[in-house]
């Protein structure tokens, strides 16, 4: 990364930043023990992607700003996932009385 | 956005690096109470990200749905769910960790490649800056009409949905006997059905 002081931040900049967020997001999801936590990793990967979109559309559409728009619905879609992932926890928490993520193998073969 | 570039860099060194160390530590800190806020501060930050990138509007959306909405029903569950709990070993967790961990160093390897090889077509039309708020109004209601109210109704769902899964309130009675014929209750009284404890089941030997 070049990195002048006089210069305007590079779009690749913003991007790395994305990536960076994006890969913390993965690995908590995949390592998380606390179910709570991995929902907060699926919003930190939301994030992320949001941060890419808003990039992309300051960048290289900044007359329609359709990314702007894009970073909107997710954000909605983001909260009624947030809503529903977390009320599915609570049913989940009254049924086995925890929330380790290791324990919730009903389904495993 | 019509600050020198020179601050826009030092804003944007600061918030990338407190979105950075704020991730890692949402994800490696052992309390997730602290994992929590400091979510709340990633979020934040990412908010700042957006005003750099001429997005008011978005970024006050983001400040107004994540930290004041999704943050807080976040530590809404913790507060919910928090049971000190210690947590059995699992043989190999570290070996998993670290092949995980590489997993992801490739992926941001390949995700940084990606994003510095590809020409990009630089520099596109000049952003819109502060007249952002009515483009989007005027996306969101012409030809972005169709998300809009189906979000509206995805909303709904969501809102109905955690309702129902979450809810233990008594909605219902029995119609003959006049008790609670509440799903919540029902669950209240008995013991949960998915805990493996197969000494208490009751098995077809121990009937009478």
């Amino acid at each position: 990364m070049i990195f002048d002081v006089a210069s305007p931040i590079p779009l690749e900049a913003f991007l790395a930043v994305a990536a960076m967020l994006f890969c913390i997001g993965v690995w908590g999801l995949i390592n998380s023990r606390n179910a709570v936590r991995v929902l907060m990793s699926i919003e930190l990967m939301l994030n992320a992607v949001n941060i890419n979109l808003m990039a992309f559309s300051d960048y290289l559409d900044g007359q329609l700003i359709r990314g702007q728009v894009f970073a909107i619905f997710v954000i909605t879609v983001a909260a009624a996932e947030a809503a529903v992932g977390l009320a599915i926890l609570l049913s989940l928490y009254r049924n086995r009385e925890t929330v380790d993520m290791e324990r919730f193998n009903l389904l495993r073969w | 956005m019509s600050i020198a570039s020179t601050t826009q860099q030092i804003c944007f060194l600061v918030l990338s690096a407190t979105t950075v160390l704020g991730a890692l530590g949402v994800v490696l800190l052992p309390n997730i109470v602290y994992s929590a806020f400091l979510l709340g501060g990633v979020f934040l930050s990412v908010a700042g990200l957006y005003l750099l990138l001429n997005a008011s509007f978005v970024a006050a959306a983001q400040i107004l749905v994540y930290v004041g909405a999704v943050n807080v029903l976040i530590l809404f569950a913790i507060m919910l769910v928090n049971k000190q709990e210690t947590l059995a070993a699992i043989p190999g967790l570290l070996v998993r960790r670290l092949l995980s961990g590489a997993v992801c160093a490739g992926l941001f390897a390949l995700l940084l490649r990606v994003a510095f090889t590809t020409p990009w077509a630089l520099p596109g039309p000049t952003p819109v800056g502060e007249e952002a708020t009515i483009r989007i109004g005027e996306h969101l209601f012409t030809d972005y009409l169709l998300p809009f109210e189906l979000a509206s109704v995805l909303l709904l769902m969501a809102m109905i949905g955690a309702i129902v899964l979450a809810r233990r309130d008594v909605f219902s009675t029995d119609v003959i006997t006049g008790e609670p014929a509440d799903q919540g209750l029902i669950e209240k009284d008995r013991t949960p059905l998915l805990i493996e404890t197969p000494a208490t089941e009751p098995t077809l030997l121990s009937k009478p």
